[in-house]
């Protein structure tokens, strides 16, 4: 603020300006029918606030409940169960038994899906060797649109029927449109018994992330394009 | 007391009644008479209360430009393949039951096979869908080709494409409603499709299936869907869609020659 700033202050403006127009916030100073000293609020703004106030609020104590009740399907924790599928003897290393295990609860022959299950083999399966992995345990489920592939014994191939996925022994994608491996699932052997838990994804290197839905690539950028569900991320 | 009466319809003289010979009757109606006017006595009764006869007029009698031709009731049949599909819909929900566990199936079944037209109605229904979509995309085709969607149609174009969107949800949502083979897997690939979306994706097939598996839940929220929410959003947006056709007009087709001078034109005559 220099010295003639402050000068400037005593000059008035020979055009009027528009803003200095202002009403005042007082009922009573713009003479309104009725009003009260003091007042800031006309009594017809005040209902129509009011009242657009109490619809805003009917009308969320029906649409935020409905929505809630709609969505939360989606972050309910899916329970972690083993199934047992058969002695440990029953599998081979080199090649894969069909073995069918209820993937969802509560919906008789729709929740089931096939697993194929084999012992690993040290020669050819280079992923991570734990105890989770003592048996390798391939999901049928095409990582493309989740259609069911099949193992094909004398093309050592996972074949999808829908739109020509191709997977290898370990479940790598080799041919079609696929983006990933096949996914897997947990295992482990209980009284020589073993049994298969839940599934996860593997990317093109076999290493393991959270269950990802098919056609979601992980590779690379595709792990954070496609994230995975929060209450199956471990 | 006198009432209004319709005008007389141009039949021919022979086939007109006679007018009533002076003499006979005194003005009076008779109960034959009342009977006579029953329906125009109804629909004015409820005119009178509602004023409707001129929203009616105004939809119903609009000029239409020269040369519209059968290319223009491409979006009438779109409207009565919508009205075939809500009818039959309304009668195949008395019988299905959106069961995953057989129930769903089995109400289908028990349709095709042992109700009295059920086979028929569910036909209807069934390929019905499929001219729907046809006709949309015929409806849309004559519209861009047209040049129909130009100024100042364009929110017409907008509120079509909405149209055809939730055409296609009533497609996928209902082809799961069988729940046989080939619906379930159908289904399991198109909530994938809408998975691979980068993002949103992953939690647009969550909401489609109501959690993370195919599950319980899916059937009767496709249901729902497929019989609550889009129908009622497809209703009201036809008839915004209907609203916007009466009020703006129909164009006249490309090939029509702009008209003559006036003064010409009478000319001619």
């Amino acid at each position: 603020m220099s010295g003639t700033g402050a000068l400037s202050l005593d000059i008035v403006p020979p055009v009027s300006d528009k803003h200095s127009q202002h009403k005042s916030r007082y009922t009573v100073d713009r003479q309104i029918p009725g009003a009260f000293d003091g007042e800031t609020v006309t009594r017809r703004r005040f209902m129509t606030i009011g009242s657009q106030a109490a619809g805003g609020v009917a009308a969320a104590s029906f649409l935020l409940p409905a929505l809630g009740f709609a969505i939360g399907p989606i972050f309910k924790e899916t329970p972690h169960t083993w199934e047992t599928v058969g002695p440990t003897d029953m599998f081979p290393d080199n090649n894969y038994i069909p073995t069918v295990i209820t993937l969802t609860p509560g919906i008789g022959e729709a929740g089931k899906g096939t697993v194929y299950v084999r012992k690993r083999n040290p020669a050819i399966d280079t992923d991570k060797a734990d105890r989770d992995t003592q048996f390798i345990a391939i999901t049928s489920r095409c990582a493309h649109l989740g259609c069911p592939v099949r193992w094909v014994d004398a093309a050592e191939r996972f074949i999808c029927p829908c739109h020509g996925g191709v997977y290898d022994l370990l479940g790598r994608r080799v041919g079609g449109p696929p983006v990933r491996p096949l996914d897997r699932f947990y295992t482990r052997v209980v009284r020589g018994m073993v049994q298969i838990g839940t599934r996860y994804s593997v990317n093109s290197e076999l290493e393991r992330f959270s269950p990802r839905d098919p056609g979601e690539p992980i590779d690379g950028l595709g792990q954070y394009m496609y994230p995975s569900r929060p209450s199956e991320r471990r | 007391m006198a009432r209004p009466k319709l005008p007389a319809p141009p039949l021919p003289s022979a086939l007109q009644a006679p007018p009533p010979r002076p003499g006979e009757g005194n003005g009076a109606l008779t109960p034959v008479d009342h009977a006579k006017e029953a329906g125009t006595s109804v629909v004015d009764w409820v005119d009178e209360r509602t004023s409707l006869s001129g929203a009616a007029r105004w939809m119903m009698f609009r000029k239409v430009p020269k040369g519209t031709n059968w290319f223009y009731t491409l979006g009438s049949a779109t409207m009565f393949a919508f009205l075939n599909q809500a009818v039959t819909g309304v009668f195949l929900a008395m019988f299905y039951r959106p069961d995953p566990s057989g129930g769903a199936y089995e109400s289908i079944r028990h349709v095709t096979n042992e109700v009295f037209l059920g086979q028929f109605v569910r036909g209807m229904h069934k390929w019905g869908s499929s001219v729907m979509v046809i006709l949309v995309f015929l409806h849309m085709g004559r519209t861009f080709f047209f040049g129909a969607y130009k100024y100042p149609r364009e929110l017409n174009w907008v509120i079509g494409v909405v149209l055809l969107i939730l055409t296609m949800t009533m497609s996928f949502t209902g082809y799961l409603l069988p729940f046989d083979q080939r619906a379930y897997w159908a289904t399991i690939v198109g909530v994938n499709i809408n998975g691979t979306g980068p993002l949103i994706g992953p939690y647009l097939s969550d909401f489609l299936r109501g959690g993370g598996e195919f599950g319980a839940t899916t059937l009767s929220r496709f249901y729902a869907i497929h019989m609550l929410l889009v129908p009622g959003l497809l209703a009201a947006l036809i008839g915004a869609h209907l609203y916007l056709v009466a009020k703006l007009g129909t164009t006249a087709p490309p090939w029509q020659k702009a008209e003559k001078n006036p003064e010409l034109r009478e000319a001619e005559a």
